[in-house]
């Protein structure tokens, strides 16, 4: 990556931080302080829809063009937006502990991402469940296509179909244009775009050590 | 081709009974189970218990039963295929197949439940519409998935754990509509559901439409 998108990333999340803690934040009901989670929970869930979809993405230039780098990618960007996943959920638990009073409150979207996490892990189970280095590639990147597709109307439809006590839905204060003052937003879009270069950053740094790794094994063999 | 596939698995699932007989007894033995352990007939079941019951029911039946569409073809049959017919007639011709098999199940499991159980359904044509409907998203989606765990080394509980996120969203919508079904609701309060689970049917037989043929050839 680019040393300066490394530097804006750096300097957007440290802005993010002092900026989400410190900055005035509008009284809503029920929400209160707790509001500041936006700047946090957030874009965690949007790091990780990214992550999927360019995970999604490398799995279908892979079908079309097998080759290691592609499947790297794809399996290493599917591996840090299920980290994004479950840090959105840990950080979606402990608001939820402060707001509705438990930390499952078995509401749709919880239950939604629940099984979109499922999905990914299952993805890496069948990784791990097949010798061959290249069929491994081919099945987990079909599987990776079929089940984002799949994942797609659980996360955005089913949540919308029902009715949920998360803010933004059902009448909740929450995220949206009538109370995301601009105030707000000038923390809230930073740290989306922040979050999201630090998980890219992540991901290629992992890529080279895998592809490195790679490199050192045919070393040894020959 | 796709024709002679479909025969030729209706000729083979006829020649091994021992296999379509086994699903049809793990049927029984579910529903019979439900029955016993919740000492139904005495206590009368409410409506979203019974439609819960009812799905999981066919949830189960239908990835055991569609998972042998892979998962226990020899190695020999699967290059002779290979070498006879293309890969996008083979998966079509398997998921026609699946969904006649998963609507037998599904029928077969209504049916049983009716006698067993109870029959809450007031919508009796909106239900099998919707029996209909599930049994294509089933068959697609588990058709593709036991291509896949085929390949694998533990087949039977990749089977299981790669299909039930992938079929969950498939699932909460039958129930929903079954529910509705079950409430006497109009036909109109069931739309919504309906067309999402048409668009999700369409969405896995185009997905596993495209994708067999990058499974086949490993």
């Amino acid at each position: 990556m680019k040393i300066w998108l490394k530097i804006i990333a750096i300097a957007l999340l440290l802005y993010v931080h002092i900026g989400g803690l410190l900055l005035d934040v509008p009284r809503l009901n029920i929400l209160n302080e707790t509001i500041r989670a936006l700047y946090f929970h957030v874009p965690m869930w949007f790091g990780m829809v990214l992550l999927f979809l360019i995970s999604f993405v490398y799995s279908i230039l892979y079908l079309n063009k097998p080759s290691f780098d592609l499947d790297v990618k794809s399996v290493e960007f599917a591996n840090v937006g299920l980290i994004f996943g479950i840090l959105g959920m840990i950080t979606g638990m402990l608001w939820a502990n402060y707001t509705w009073g438990t930390p499952w409150h078995g509401d749709p979207k919880q239950n939604g991402a629940a099984v979109a996490l499922l999905v990914y892990l299952a993805y890496f189970i069948l990784r791990g469940s097949v010798q061959n280095e290249e069929q491994k590639a081919r099945l987990s990147a079909v599987y990776n296509i079929f089940a984002f597709a799949a994942m797609i109307p659980l996360i955005f439809i089913i949540p919308r179909m029902t009715s949920s006590m998360h803010p933004g839905s059902g009448g909740n204060p929450g995220f949206n244009m009538y109370d995301l003052d601009s105030k707000m937003r000038l923390v809230f879009y930073p740290a989306v775009i922040g979050w999201f270069l630090v998980g890219v950053w992540i991901v290629l740094l992992r890529v080279k050590i895998r592809i490195l790794e790679e490199k050192i094994l045919n070393f040894e063999h020959e | 081709m796709i024709l002679t596939l479909i025969q030729k698995e209706f000729i083979l699932e006829l020649r091994r009974k021992a296999v379509i007989s086994g699903i049809s007894l793990y049927l029984v033995s579910i529903i019979f189970i439900c029955y016993l352990t919740f000492s139904l007939r005495q206590s009368s079941i409410n409506e979203a218990t019974w439609s819960a019951l009812f799905w999981l029911s066919i949830l189960f039946a239908n990835v055991n039963g569609i998972a042998k569409s892979f998962i226990g073809e020899k190695k020999g049959l699967l290059i002779y295929y290979y070498s006879v017919a293309s890969p996008h007639a083979i998966i079509l011709s398997k998921i026609i197949y699946n969904v006649l098999l998963s609507l037998a199940l599904a029928m077969t499991g209504y049916f049983l439940f009716s006698i067993f159980i109870d029959n809450p359904v007031q919508d009796v044509g909106l239900f099998l519409l919707t029996l209909l409907l599930s049994s294509f998203g089933f068959s697609a989606s588990l058709s593709l998935i036991s291509a896949i765990a085929s390949k694998t080394n533990n087949s039977n509980v990749l089977m299981a754990v790669l299909s039930f996120p992938v079929i969950i969203s498939l699932l909460l919508m039958s129930i929903k509509i079954t529910k509705n079904t079950l409430d006497g609701l109009a036909r109109e309060a069931s739309q919504d559901e309906l067309v999402n689970l048409l668009a999700i049917n369409c969405i896995m037989v185009a997905l596993a439409y495209l994708l067999f043929p990058y499974i086949w050839r490993s």
